[in-house]
């Protein structure tokens, strides 16, 4: 067996391919943050408890309708981003005028608001979903077991960053987002809806956000302290990729995760502060980040 | 933003609710009431494990002891530490400097528990673990003012590890929460399994709080080809343990899961299909016998969640119980007066309540109760709602326990 840094490589291996994992969920939550900072000008702190939102609407839809994950893979991010809007509408909408920093508050509030109600319902420990019987069972690659329904998740999200990506690239209403990104009034007065605009766009980026609660909920326990757990990594991806750079969040994500991974075997008490570190330095080098325009 | 009357006043009524302060009594009134803290996580990873739930168990400990007839009246109050021992510090200090805390109580996460342990030291007051781990509580760090009620690390590692090393496990790799917990966990379990001849092929820290994802920690304890995966970890952590070694086909590869402390609320979230198989110690199973069905039903109907007390919880109720039968011997200013007396006079007492039955406090404030090995059940043998534990083993207290000379305690005399 031939050895890497003093590491087997096929551990090393293994390493890199749940390193790849884990970034699938940070490229899905930090592409939704990008395209809501993006267009919106919000640093949205409600993203955590939307993405735990997502799974915790997978499990009800199970327990209460039961309907099963593939239905949950679709209804979910409908149902949390048809809440999103509302949030947009009621919230958020009052915010556009005023400084990042009013937005950055009052969505951290509503967070605390969102995972204080689910907590309260449903306790801390977490609520059972069960991997879907069609992706259930493992590959025995050489190196390593890989779970199969890991294997979807990478594939999954690549194909929702990519979708997302070429919507917001290369189609009509992605040009009208962009130029209303870098000029709204004129826009609008191009006849463009503007705020419906911005209110779709938010609720599209929660609907991400439910998306990745949806994927996370078989690997992960159903809880409501979930999203807290992730969102400041996220976030920490966003800024790396430069904020507002939906190609930078994507690759950030998935990059990130890797260098993570690769953390967790050579320094595992370092890996939960990995990324801050690299944050720094991306700062201190770059301040808009690796693909953000200053 | 112009801050407006209105929004003033709002905000002045979230902070009155917010924080923890205490409605001050008058002199004579104070002087017959014994006041409870209950420090534990109400808001994070360990809540359904203590959390609303001790609180339940202790208000019906109160109602059990029947001390309102006799003129005595007991307050409790409560704070979430949100397992940072710099806010526990800080709520205790508050308590006990100004609020007139008499009883700091239950206290999960070993952290926040030694922080608060030397706190109450130097008040005089009384400190009475139920949901803490660490057995340092009652070894190097013991002290006059506490009792340590449920379980500790030590008991943990002798009676799962050594249930695990019997059964053929004798190389082990652990996964270790990385907090005073956990390394007291791994080094605790880490003897008894080289005492009984077994191997400790490695150990990776995970860092704590905050972590949900454990494949990478339990593929390198794949890849160390250790029999045994010990999980030095709690709550939401060991959830999540066993959720992804389902998925990774630990158990397919023949690597069993130790979980060194696992709670009924953890299965419960599990759900058996998952869980089932796991070898596990508890000193309190709300189905071990009629008492222990009789406490269940009474405190029930209150538990937050639809759910049933764990061990945890029940010490909060088992440690009210006999704190507040020795206010009654006593006298309440006695009581108040002096934490070590307090603490000596429940040691003096034989203990006998509904969740733990009979048993005594040790000089170095260890309570000692048997320990239960159980397996968790497959989904066709639970006849009903919690129906989750097979009885494996019973150790009694004595047995289960550190040796009294063995944990280096400087109340005992040698």
């Amino acid at each position: 067996m031939e050895d890497l840094f003093g590491i087997p490589a096929p551990l090393l291996f293994g390493q890199l391919l749940l390193g790849l994992i884990n970034g699938a969920f940070y490229a899905m939550l930090s592409l939704g943050l990008a395209v809501i900072f993006g267009l919106l000008n919000i640093v949205n702190m409600a993203h955590g408890a939307l993405f735990m939102m997502g799974a915790f609407v997978a499990w009800l839809l199970l327990d209460k309708l039961g309907l099963g994950y593939w239905w949950a893979l679709l209804l979910s991010p409908f149902i949390v981003g048809a809440f999103g809007v509302v949030l947009e509408k009621l919230f958020i909408s009052r915010l556009y005028k005023l400084d990042h920093l009013y937005g950055l508050l009052l969505t951290f509030g509503l967070a605390l608001v969102i995972e204080g109600v689910f907590r309260n319902e449903f306790g801390s420990s977490g609520l059972p979903y069960r991997i879907p019987p069609e992706l259930a069972g493992s590959w025995d690659l050489d190196f390593m077991f890989l779970p199969i329904y890991r294997a979807w998740v990478v594939v999954f999200a690549l194909v929702a960053c990519l979708a997302t990506w070429l919507v917001i690239e290369k189609t009509r209403l992605g040009a009208y987002l962009r130029a209303a990104t870098e000029n709204a009034p004129l826009v609008q007065a191009f006849g463009v809806n503007v705020p419906r605009m911005v209110t779709l766009t938010y609720g599209a980026g929660v609907a991400l956000a439910a998306l990745g609660g949806v994927l996370a909920a078989p690997i992960y326990s159903v809880n409501p302290q979930m999203g807290s757990n992730l969102i400041i990594v996220v976030f920490a991806v966003v800024v790396i990729g430069g904020m507002g750079s939906i190609l930078g969040a994507v690759l950030t994500g998935f990059g990130l995760g890797i260098v993570e991974g690769m953390t967790k075997v050579f320094y595992p008490e370092a890996s939960a502060t990995v990324i801050f570190v690299i944050m720094v330095i991306v700062l201190l080098a770059r301040p808009a980040g690796l693909f953000g325009r200053a | 933003m112009p801050v407006t009357r209105r929004s003033l006043i709002a905000a002045a009524g979230i902070g009155a609710t917010a924080s923890q302060s205490v409605p001050r009594l008058s002199r004579a009134q104070a002087a017959n009431t014994i006041r409870i803290g209950v420090l534990n996580d109400q808001s994070g990873l360990y809540r359904d494990v203590n959390g609303p739930g001790s609180v339940v168990c202790v208000r019906q400990a109160v109602a059990d002891s029947g001390l309102a007839a006799r003129g005595i009246s007991v307050e409790v109050v409560v704070g979430d530490h949100q397992n940072r021992p710099d806010v526990g510090s800080n709520i205790v200090r508050q308590w006990l400097d100004r609020d007139g805390v008499d009883l700091i109580l239950d206290v999960p996460t070993s952290s926040v528990a030694l922080a608060v342990n030397s706190i109450v030291r130097e008040k005089n007051k009384v400190h009475m673990n139920s949901s803490g781990a660490t057995s340092d509580l009652t070894g190097a760090q013991c002290s006059p003012n506490t009792v340590h009620w449920t379980y500790d690390t030590y008991m943990l590692a002798k009676s799962t590890g050594g249930a695990m090393v019997k059964a053929g496990g004798d190389t082990w790799f652990f996964l270790t929460a990385d907090y005073a917990f956990g390394h007291a966990l791994e080094r605790d379990t880490t003897n008894f399994v080289r005492a009984s001849g077994g191997r400790v092929l490695g150990a990776v820290r995970t860092p704590f709080p905050g972590n949900a994802d454990f494949s990478s920690f339990l593929v390198q304890a794949q890849a160390s080809r250790a029999k045994v995966v010990g999980l030095a970890n709690a709550g939401g952590d060991t959830i999540n343990c066993v959720k992804q070694a389902a998925e990774f086909g630990l158990a397919r590869r023949g690597v069993k899961l130790a979980g060194l402390l696992v709670f009924i609320s953890d299965v419960h979230s599990l759900g058996l299909q998952t869980a089932q198989g796991l070898v596990i110690t508890e000193t309190f199973y709300w189905d071990l016998n009629d008492r222990t069905r009789a406490f269940t039903a009474r405190v029930v109907p209150n538990m937050p969640n639809g759910l049933r007390p764990g061990m945890g919880q029940a010490g909060c109720y088992g440690a009210v119980m006999h704190y507040l039968k020795a206010v009654a011997d006593m006298g309440v200013a006695a009581a108040k007066a002096s934490g070590t007396e307090a603490v000596s006079r429940m040691k003096a007492m034989p203990c006998d309540d509904d969740a733990f039955g009979p048993g005594t406090i040790r000089a170095d404030g260890r309570k000692l109760h048997p320990a239960y090995l159980l397996e968790v059940k497959a989904p066709a043998e639970s006849r009903g709602p919690w129906d989750y534990y097979k009885l494996v083993a019973t150790t009694s207290g004595e047995e289960a326990f550190r040796p009294l000379g063995e944990g280096g305690c400087s109340l005992v005399r040698s």
